[in-house]
């Protein structure tokens, strides 16, 4: 606020002056030949509009770094969660290692009481380019980088859906590298996580169809991108799908998670999502009915 | 406002213009020429053209971009187009017509009769010109398979890994870092020329303190060349290493970092763009004073607080890396030099404030473009003290809010200083004015256009809308500012095809100019218009910075003031 | 009739001595400093990767001190200002000797470079995709060689007008600025011996 204000009056004052001048002192056609008196410069003017920006300059820059070194050298609270965040090309990864839960996509957390803060710390890196995590109503962003680890934290303190989205371009799809990070209450948490810590469906009874659809995706490529936990699916190339049932939307925020959605994603993804790089899968139409039908099933 | 300065007659009446009349020998003339004005004007036609070009492009996104979920582009040719938009507009439109305002003015304006090596002026241009071809053919170069190529769609700033070859296969990449290499060569080359032109060609009398402060400010913007395009030259051949020999600079699976490549690009960028917003105080600095009636406030301190901002831009470099997490030390040092190349720039302004202050203003075509500067570069510098505090920056760097700034600088600054350089100096190189009336066209069409277009895109970036997104989702409130952005860019394109059409038409039918229809003071305006081939038939000698001043003010030369 | 005179004034005490700098110098050194900076990045990405190998060999484990080639590489900057000296005292024979011994001493020094990739490539399988040691070291040894390589053919081209007699002392101040060159050359073999033979190690 301070920095706006300070702009905003420094604005006001030399465009003000400005305009007075280009007012005040235009041509005139009575005062044709004359030239105006040549002044070629002033000492203590140019001091003093030298001294005072730098006086201004000093007292941005303290106020600035007070609030750098709030946020960056802030000591961690002993409730705070631990989240791992991985960026992909084009979606996200995120592991809680204090309890277990891989997921994708969409980021749980609990909400934060300011008298008994509970703020979440985002360990984050990338598993091959720049991306960044930005969801603006939570916190700046922080770049997610290869080979380097960033940190950063947010402390949401009402619960609600938060939106944000990639923000350093990172091919393709950046465009739709969506964020959901979702604040719950300390119970709607707790719940999730209970969830979230299954293994998958395995058993679907009297549901023929998803139990044939297991089958297919467990002898399909699908297997070794995708993890499902509890199967024989581990692979850690794309989203985790163990409880790919539970998530609000598909392909990272971009497209609403209904059954007709997933089988039109899985037949291509480059209908939906051009430039993704998940291929098509060039499944028959029964064969993507069933594993419709299969993902459906993972809550 | 002709004068009656009695100036030089030409030895003959031989002008820049040949006698070629058959096409061959007028395009041989031009090919061939080592003149530092034809090359000059080569180097302006040439950003013209890449000006529209690289306008189009933008148009294009616009479009794109006016409603959410659009499918005008595929998200694939839109990376390319705006990788493609920055990219040409930086090094095939900005660098090459400052060069050639440059190449034009600094030995007119220190009584030389050339540069100072005319072969590498005409080398350096044709080199920046075949960059420019390579970058563009990548658009049909090897395209039709996939990854064998098209054009550059990494970002005009490349990021690693996402130029390593594994994130981008083909030749898209190459294009981007060899038509960039080649222009860089050209522009060190040309900045080689114009130090030295400087140092060892000015005329008698003209000590360093008499120079005219455009040939000042691109002695500054010179070194700021070597210091600042070698940079990214270095990581140019360590990305194509990178590429072709397996190299491992920037490969993070080998260790490598991509943040090393951020900190040479920016290395190279920050003081990039100080050496595109110099040229256009120079234009400032010579315009101002002249419609302002006044001689300019504060020549020394203009000429320290240019020194000083070329210095300082070195050291500002990661304030656009704030977001990378270097650690609080860093970020709070970056803050620093940042908001202290604010001081000098502010001084810039002040100064030009005073010079306009108790003078006489004539609201010509050049006055009309520096006073839209003034009031724009001013708010472009405010929002750029905004982002350089580092908190506010997190939110938003790689935001529109960015780009908002940028462009007001880009466009609101060093695009109008351009416009107004072109009113002012197009009679000194064609002989003929241009209309004022289409002038006037040109101005309102554009100005509403800027403003439409660059006030409204800081309200999507303060919204939380990223960079470089080929489309957005409905319902984050970015529809409406989006629509507007867009409309502005029409209006802007249409001011600047008025303004096309006003060179074009004002080359024929302009009323003639003579040698100083301005009534300016710099040694350009004592020669003929156009200048003829050897621009002074006797070697000037000057004894203040405003010579023309002193022949026309006998009773009040500038000699005492210094 | 056409007026030639000029009605600028000029200065009242009759031709003022006004010197300024030769071109070819200031142009070279414009051309050094923009060098330096290619240099300086190459060099920075040196220091920054020293120690961040992932695997293959150190630079301790295969590095050797170059002393011959550098003793010649250092020589030939005396043996380039000898031969301005010469010039400028108008000897065209001493001249064109001493261009001869500048690029007979570059081309040794060129060879020990070969010789010592040769042995680094072959024996210890240090080649530039090795590893972030390989890659900052062949880069920057190799920009500089290439540096040398186009020093040796300018200074041969000289030497070869020399020896044809057309080298005379008006041309003092442009073999002056190539000589610049190759002393910046060798400035910046100093420093690359410093950082990779020595500290780096």
């Amino acid at each position: 606020m301070l920095v706006l204000s300070v702009t905003l009056a420094i604005f006001l004052i030399v465009a003000g002056l400005l305009l007075y001048a280009l007012i005040r002192y235009r041509s005139r056609p009575e005062d044709s030949d004359h030239e105006p008196p040549q002044i070629y410069g002033s000492n203590q003017i140019e001091l003093s509009w030298t001294v005072i920006p730098i006086l201004i300059v000093v007292m941005l820059f303290l106020t600035t770094t007070r609030v750098i070194l709030g946020t960056e050298t802030s000591s961690k609270p002993e409730d705070a969660l631990d989240v791992t965040v991985i960026g992909h090309q084009f979606w996200w990864e995120y592991r809680y290692p204090g309890l277990g839960v891989v997921t994708a996509n969409e980021l749980h957390i609990p909400v934060s009481d300011p008298s008994k803060p509970t703020p979440t710390y985002l360990k984050m890196s990338s598993a091959d380019v720049t991306h960044s995590f930005w969801v603006p109503r939570l916190a700046g962003k922080t770049d997610v980088i290869p080979n380097r680890i960033n940190v950063m934290w947010i402390d949401p303190q009402q619960s609600g859906l938060y939106l944000g989205q990639c923000a350093q371009y990172c091919g393709a799809q950046h465009a739709k590298m969506l964020l959901r990070v979702y604040a719950q209450t300390p119970d709607e948490f707790a719940a999730w996580v209970k969830q979230q810590k299954q293994p998958a469906v395995q058993s679907f009874p009297g549901n023929a169809a998803a139990t044939e659809g297991q089958a297919v995706f467990m002898h399909s490529a699908c297997i070794n991108c995708h993890t499902v936990a509890g199967t024989v699916a581990d692979g850690r190339f794309g989203p985790d799908l163990t409880h790919l049932a539970s998530r609000d939307t598909l392909a990272s925020g971009p497209i609403p998670n209904t059954a007709e959605n997933l089988r039109k994603w899985i037949d291509d993804p480059n209908t939906m999502k051009p430039g993704s790089l998940m291929p098509a899968m060039h499944l028959n139409d029964h064969e993507l009915d069933v594993i419709t039908a299969y993902l459906t099933q993972l809550h | 406002m002709s004068t009656t300065t009695p100036v030089l007659e030409a030895i003959d009446e031989t002008t820049a213009r040949g006698h070629g009349h058959p096409p061959f020998s007028v395009i041989y003339e031009w090919i061939t020429t080592v003149d530092h004005k034809k090359i000059g004007l080569m180097y302006i036609f040439y950003a013209l053209i890449f000006l529209i070009i690289a306008g189009i492009e933008a148009l294009l996104i616009r479009i794109q971009l006016a409603v959410p979920n659009n499918h005008f582009l595929s998200p694939q040719v839109f990376n390319q187009l705006f990788t493609m938009h920055g990219t040409t507009m930086v090094f095939f439109m900005g660098m090459p017509i400052l060069f050639g305002f440059g190449n034009y003015l600094v030995p007119l304006m220190i009584g030389a009769r050339d540069m100072a090596f005319p072969r590498l002026n005409a080398f350096s241009f044709w080199i920046s010109a075949f960059g420019g071809l390579l970058l563009y053919y990548s658009y049909i170069g090897a395209s039709g398979l996939y990854a064998a190529g098209s054009a550059p769609d990494v970002g005009w700033f490349a990021y690693a890994p996402l130029t390593a070859k594994v994130f981008s296969p083909g030749h898209s990449t190459d294009y981007w870092t060899l038509a960039i290499f080649l222009s860089g060569v050209g522009s060190i080359g040309t900045a080689l020329n114009i130090a030295t032109t400087t140092l060892c060609m000015r005329c008698k009398g003209m000590t360093l303190n008499r120079m005219p402060l455009l040939v000042w400010i691109y002695l500054v913007m010179s070194g700021l060349v070597f210091v600042a395009v070698s940079p990214l030259t270095a990581a140019q051949i360590m990305l194509t290493l990178d590429r072709y020999l397996g190299a491992h600079f920037f490969d993070t699976q080998a260790g490598g970092s991509a943040v090393l490549w951020m900190h040479f690009f920016w290395i190279f960028g920050h003081p990039e763009v100080y050496v595109l917003v110099l040229p256009a105080f120079a234009f400032m600095n010579e315009i101002i004073p002249v419609f302002s009636r006044k001689a300019i406030f504060g020549y020394p301190a203009m000429v320290a607080a240019s020194v000083g901002i070329g210095f300082i831009s070195l050291s500002v470099w990661a304030h656009h890396m704030f977001t990378v997490g270097m650690g609080p030390a860093a970020n709070t040092f970056f803050v620093f030099s940042t908001m202290v190349i604010s001081v000098p720039t502010g001084i810039k302004i002040f100064n030009w404030l005073a010079t306009i202050w108790g003078g006489k203003i004539i609201f010509a075509s050049p006055m009309l473009f520096s006073i839209a500067f003034l009031f724009q570069f001013l708010i472009a510098g405010l929002t750029g003290i905004m982002l350089s505090a580092a908190p506010f920056n997190w939110q938003l760097s790689a935001s529109y809010f960015v780009v908002a700034h940028f462009h007001y600088v880009l466009v609101g600054a060093i695009v109008f200083a351009l416009f107004a350089a072109f009113y002012y100096w197009y009679p000194k190189v064609t002989g003929r004015m241009m209309s004022e009336h289409l002038a006037r066209w040109h101005f309102w069409l554009f100005l509403i256009g800027f403003h439409l277009t660059f006030d409204f895109m800081h309200v999507p970036g303060l919204l939380g809308m990223p960079r470089r997104i080929y489309t957005y989702e409905a319902g984050r409130g970015w529809e409406v500012w989006n629509l507007i952005v867009g409309l502005g860019a029409i209006f802007q394109a249409a001011g600047l095809l008025v303004f096309v059409y006003n060179l074009a038409v004002s080359y024929r039918h302009g009323k003639k100019a003579g040698h100083d229809p301005w009534d300016a003071w710099t040694l350009e305006w004592s020669i003929p218009s156009p200048p003829p081939a050897y621009n002074f038939a006797i070697e000037p000698t000057v004894n203040s910075r405003r010579p023309l001043w002193d022949l026309k003010h006998p009773e009040d030369p500038d000699t005492g003031y210094e | 009739m056409i007026n030639t005179v000029s009605a600028i004034p000029i200065d009242a005490t009759g031709d003022i001595s006004w010197k300024l700098p030769y071109r070819g110098t200031v142009g070279m050194l414009c051309l050094i400093i923009a060098e330096s900076a290619i240099f300086i990045i190459f060099v920075v990405a040196y220091i920054f990767y020293l120690g961040k190998n992932l695997s293959g060999p150190t630079p301790a484990e295969v590095l050797e001190l170059p002393i011959f080639g550098t003793v010649c590489l250092l020589s030939s900057s005396f043996t380039v200002h000898m031969a301005v000296v010469a010039l400028r005292k108008n000897n065209r024979s001493r001249t064109t000797l001493w261009l001869g011994v500048t690029v007979l001493l570059g081309t040794i020094f060129l060879l020990t470079t070969a010789q010592e990739w040769y042995h680094l490539i072959h024996d210890k399988g240090l080649t530039i995709t090795t590893n972030l040691f390989g890659t900052t070291y062949y880069s920057l040894v190799g920009l500089h060689a290439s540096h040398v390589i186009v020093g040796l053919v300018l200074l041969t081209i000289t030497f070869l007008f020399s020896l044809g007699g057309r080298v005379h002392e008006e041309h003092e101040k442009r073999l002056d600025a190539l000589s610049l060159y190759w002393h910046f050359v060798d400035a910046v073999w100093v420093v690359v011996f410093t950082v990779v033979y020595v500290v780096g190690r």
